[in-house]
Formats: C-alpha cells, sequence, structure tokens
C-alpha cells in the first residue's frame, strides 16, 4: 500500500531508507541533518527489517564502516553535512576505487569553514568534480522536493549497485528540514545477493575475494583508471535526469538545481506574467550532467541565467555544455542566504535581458 | 624439490591451505611472516576458512590479502576497525579480523582503535608493534622508543618534543568494551607457540560475543632499525621488550 504522509527532508530520507530495503546505516551527528539518524535511532529498523544502525566516532570512521559493510555486498548508507562530507572524502575515493556501492547523503550548509548551518549549494564542485583524492566520479542526484528525497534513495541503490559506484544525494538545509506531504513506498527486501566481488566468506574450492583499491604497478592502476571512465561514460550515456518548463517558446533560460530551483521556477512564473518568454531547465543529475538538454536549448536563446546558492559553480558546467552558443551568466546568494524570486527576476532583467 | 626429498610418512609439518602460495615480499629475518602464518594456521585449526572475513591495513602488510586465503578487504591508513565494524555488524556470524601495524593502528587510526574497542564489536585485531614506520622507509612511530633513531628522528626520539612512546595496548585494556588483551612476540619457538595459542584463544572467544580481542606482537624490522635479523631480535629483547613486556594485560574472567 501507498502511503502519505506529512514528513521532513531529513526524516523521509530516514524512512526512504528503511523502506528502500538498507542494509545498513553508519553516521554521525550535524546540523542539519542529525534528524536522519534521529529518526533511524527512534524507529528501530532493527526489529522491522533487520538494518544496522549505528552512531560512528567520526565522519571518518561511519564513511569506513560503510566501506565494510559496502564490500560485504550490503545496501549500506551514510548521511551528513558539508563539514562531515569533508572528513568523508578520503572514503569516498577509496570507495570509487573499490567500486563498491553505497548512497551517501550531503545536507549542504554554508561554507567555508564551520560556516553556517542555513542552507547552500557550495558543495556542488565537491560533489561533481571529485571531493577527494584520484580520477573518479560519483553520481550525483539533485532533490528539490521532499518527495524526491525518498524517491531518489530508492534510485540512488539501484544505480549504486548497477554501476558499483558510490551515489551522493546532494540535499539542503532547505529540503531537509522543510515539511511536505510525501508518498512513501512500500517496504522493499533487504540485500539478499552474494556478489561474486563481495567478500561474504570464501567460497569452498575458490580463491578468497578481496576488496581493494591498491595497485603498485602503474600499468595495472592505468588501467583500473579505464575502466572506470568507460564505466563513468557509460553513466554519462544512460543516466541523465532532468526537468524541463516552458522551454518550446523560449528566449530566455534560467537554470537551478534543487531547493533553489523552485524559487527560481516562481521567478519564471513572474517573468511570464510579464510576457518574457522564459522557460527553466533543472538538472536532476548533477553528474552525470545534462551536457545534450543545454546544447539542444542554447540556439534558440538570448541567455541563460544560472541560479545558485553559491559563488558560481554549476554555471561553469552550463557554459562548458552550450561550448559559446549563447551568453551564461550567475546570480547568487551564498552563505546560508536563499535569494528571493524577486532578485530572481531583476537579475535575469539585468544581466541577461538588458544585459 | 621439496616434495620430492620429503616422503609423506616423515611429514611432520606443512604450510597451512589458508596461507597461498605467492612469495611474500616481506624483508628476510621480519616478524610478519611467522605471524601471518601463526594466525592463518589459527584459522585452519578451528575450521574457519570461509567464514573468516580480515581487514588488511596500510603499512607493511597493506598486501596481507595476497597471502590469507580468505576474503579479505583492504582499508584505508588507519581506518581498519571502522571497516571491521562495518562487515562484522552486516555478518555477526563471520570471524572478521584486522591485521595492523603500529604507525595504521597506535597514529592515524587511534581513533577508530579506541572507538571499536569501546564499543567492545566483537572482533579480534591482531596489532605488529615494531616501533617504526616500515613500508615508507623507517619513520618514527607513537611507538618508536625514547632515544631510538628513525628517519625522522634522526637524533633519537626526543620525549620532550616528540612525546613517550605510546603503550595503547595497555590503554584500550582499560576499556569495558575490551574482553582478552595480550602481548605477544614471534621471534623464537617457544614464542610463537605461545603467540599462536593467544590467537588461537582470541578467535575463539569471538563466537562468545564478549568484546574486542586484542593480541599484540612486538616485532623486529631489520631493515629499518639497520640489523641483521639476529641483531634486531637480540636488541627488540634487551629494548623493546623492557618497554612493552609480554605477557597477558586483560584476560577474561574465569566462571
Amino acid at each position: 500500500m501507498k502511503e502519505l504522509r506529512l514528513m521532513k527532508g531529513n526524516e523521509a530520507l530516514a524512512e526512504a531508507a528503511i523502506r528502500a530495503g538498507a542494509d545498513a546505516y553508519f553516521g554521525y551527528p550535524i546540523t542539519p541533518q542529525s534528524e536522519v539518524i534521529e529518526y533511524l535511532m527512534a524507529n528501530r529498523p532493527e526489529d522491522r527489517t533487520g538494518m544496522v544502525v549505528l552512531q560512528a566516532e567520526s565522519e571518518i570512521a561511519a564513511i569506513n564502516m560503510i566501506y565494510g559493510a559496502a564490500g560485504c555486498g550490503k545496501k549500506a548508507i551514510t548521511s551528513s553535512s558539508s563539514p562531515g562530507i569533508s572528513l568523508k572524502q578520503e572514503g569516498l575515493s577509496y570507495i570509487a576505487g573499490a567500486e563498491l556501492p553505497c548512497v551517501v547523503v550531503n545536507v549542504v550548509r554554508g561554507g567555508p569553514g564551520l560556516g553556517t548551518i542555513q542552507p547552500s549549494q557550495s558543495d556542488y564542485f565537491q560533489s561533481v568534480k571529485g571531493g577527494g583524492h584520484g580520477d573518479y566520479k560519483l553520481i550525483v542526484l539533485a532533490p528539490n522536493s521532499v518527495q524526491e528525497i525518498v524517491d531518489f534513495t530508492k534510485l540512488a541503490f539501484e544505480l549504486a549497485f548497477k554501476y558499483r559506484n558510490p551515489v551522493m544525494i546532494q540535499s539542503d538545509g532547505i529540503i531537509g528540514q522543510m515539511m511536505e506531504k510525501v508518498e512513501l513506498y512500500e517496504q522493499m527486501q533487504r540485500t539478499e545477493n552474494d556478489y561474486d566481488w563481495a567478500t561474504t566468506g570464501r567460497k569452498e574450492g575458490k580463491s578468497a575475494t578481496f576488496v581493494t583499491s591498491l595497485q603498485l604497478q602503474a600499468e595495472e592502476q592505468e588501467k583500473v583508471n579505464l575502466k572506470l571512465q568507460a564505466k563513468y561514460r557509460e553513466i554519462e550515456k544512460n543516466e541523465v535526469l532532468f526537468e524541463q518548463h516552458l522551454c518550446d517558446d523560449a528566449e530566455y533560460l534560467l537554470t537551478a538545481f534543487g531547493s533553489c530551483a523552485r524559487i527560481t521556477r516562481k521567478a519564471m512564473e513572474m517573468a511570464r506574467e510579464k510576457g518574457i518568454k522564459v522557460g527553466l531547465l533543472r538538472p536532476q543529475t548533477l553528474y552525470p550532467f545534462p551536457v545534450e538538454a543545454f546544447n539542444k536549448i542554447a540556439p534558440q536563446l538570448k541567455g541563460i541565467l544560472c541560479v545558485e546558492m553559491n559563488a558560481g559553480q554549476m554555471v561553469e558546467d552550463v557554459k562548458l555544455a552550450v561550448n559559446g552558443k549563447t551568453k551564461v551568466e550567475h546570480f547568487g546568494r551564498f552563505g546560508g542566504m536563499i535569494p528571493s524570486p524577486d532578485e530572481i527576476l531583476n537579475a535575469l532583467e539585468q544581466k541577461i535581458i538588458g544585459g | 624439490m621439496s616434495e620430492n626429498l620429503i616422503k609423506p610418512e616423515n611429514l611432520v609439518y606443512k604450510k597451512t591451505d589458508v596461507l597461498t602460495d605467492r612469495i611474500m615480499h616481506y624483508c628476510p629475518g621480519c616478524g610478519h611472516g611467522t605471524a601471518h602464518r601463526m594466525l592463518a594456521e589459527v584459522i585452519d585449526e578451528l575450521g574457519i576458512q570461509n567464514e573468516t572475513i580480515g581487514v588488511a591495513p596500510v603499512g607493511c602488510s597493506v598486501l596481507a590479502y595476497y597471502y590469507f586465503n580468505v576474503d579479505m578487504q583492504e582499508a584505508a591508513h588507519g581506518r581498519a576497525p571502522a571497516v571491521a565494524t562495518g562487515i562484522k555488524r552486516v555478518f555477526p556470524e563471520k570471524y572478521v579480523f584486522t591485521y595492523q601495524g603500529d604507525g595504521d593502528l597506535a597514529a592515524i587510526g587511534t581513533a577508530e582503535t579506541i572507538h571499536a574497542c569501546n564499543r567492545g564489536e566483537n572482533i579480534l585485531i591482531v596489532f605488529v608493534n615494531n616501533g617504526i614506520y616500515g613500508m615508507t622507509g623507517g619513520q618514527m612511530a607513537p611507538t618508536t622508543l625514547e632515544g631510538m633513531k628513525s628517519s625522522t628522528s634522526p637524533f633519537g626520539r626526543d620525549v620532550k618534543t616528540m612525546g613517550a612512546p605510546l603503550k595503547i595496548t595497555e590503554l584500550i585494556a582499560q576499556l569495558p568494551g575490551t574482553y582478552f588483551v595480550t602481548r605477544q612476540a614471534v621471534h623464537k619457538p617457544a614464542n610463537v607457540r605461545k603467540a599462536k595459542r593467544a590467537l588461537k584463544k582470541a578467535m575463539e572467544y569471538q563466537k562468545l560475543n564478549k568484546g574486542t580481542c586484542f593480541v599484540e606482537i612486538v616485532s623486529n624490522c631489520p631493515s629499518n632499525w639497520k640489523m641483521t635479523p639476529a641483531q634486531s631480535n637480540k636488541w627488540m629483547e634487551e629494548n623493546m621488550f623492557p618497554y612493552y613486556p609480554l605477557g597477558d594485560i586483560k584476560v577474561p574472567e574465569e566462571k
């Protein structure tokens, strides 16, 4: 039975993880995402599904517990917020290198440093461009509602296991903290598979399995890198997700992701009321980025305004995607500040239409 | 060739199948090979080869998964107890061990070590302490003795500026989460036998779910101590053992 509830984004994420059949959650408290582990502890998933929940001594320990559980072929998930996600980068690099599946949620807050506890999108580069050391990619999903948090939790596990790759859900302080109506899916099975790449105990008569990201020979490491790159090209081909609104006749385009895209959509509606032909393109996957969608719409446009709650990060990918075919400008509020629809409309008029 | 020399009726001892046939990369005279073999023999004797999952560290034993014929994961530097926690929590019925050196366990991984022990994770931690960073080429470790020379303490460890050598084993023995804590050596046959008995007890205790078992093996590093194997063992007895005395530190209360 599908079930409707009014839930906070962080709590919905926790409930979605249980229902998606997660085997383990390891995490550490940090504002504004502590409701995730609080909800899990209070709801006793161990009794409901057998899912393990453990509060680790640090984000570093948590991501390495994820490595251990993921290496056993289990569905493992962790969540944190920006400073904590920075601590997880070492582990993420190892997980990507060892090709293990897992889900990591970043409820982004303003930075750099200890920053603020208010919402931000300033971890785009960290999520999309790497974050840890070495040539690797996370699949990055950017929900803009509590419903998408729930839906993307399920999708994230599917993609993680399809590609044996870490998947990041890039939430933020707005989506994590706000309450919305959400439709929950039915309880799914926990992992029953005994994957041949996982350490589940040696099979009699077979050689043992090991999980590692170490190659002592450069020739071997290059082979690993080529394999990873081939996987990333597959992901770019198959897994791009985006939404378009009123793009058919658009002369101007607004683009934004996550919570910011909702405010930007309001700005688009206000502009339409004024007779400005503007559309909205919202990437739902930040990696893989919807390059083709931008490329396709660029020739009909007089300009694109990229609205972000940061100092200008996704705008670089938009520029690369349109490759000079149209003008691209950035408008951002940051440090925990949220742009208003008026500000966005004003920026569109100043920077793109009048500029 | 040795196969031809040894007749089956004369065979009294052979390499356990829990070790692979791969040639070990350890330096001549190093204790790692013996420590590996004792642990592998214990796994063999307990008949748990297919129920054991090991975690290798970063350090000289980074390639331990090449030698143990059991499923293994290679952890980031110092994180083995956290990785082992993740494994044990999803597979509580399996036997899980970490195999770590002193830099890995007692410097960069101190938090993971203490907290895994404090939670009483039902795992075995094998801690090989040779007082130096071996793989990276002889730098000072948390366990490097006072006055001992290393490439980052070329004039000897000065405790005023570098701190005293860390007795992490005594430290974790204080934690209620640990069940059996002992310090052993593998440089002489009598010590090898004792160390093996300790490893076997520690592995067996895992099925009791009573907490973390911790076996330190004080060992040598001829290459980075810049000694012959025989000299290094003598130096270890004269210098390491007084500071890191062998024997049980915490034993289960027998009822």
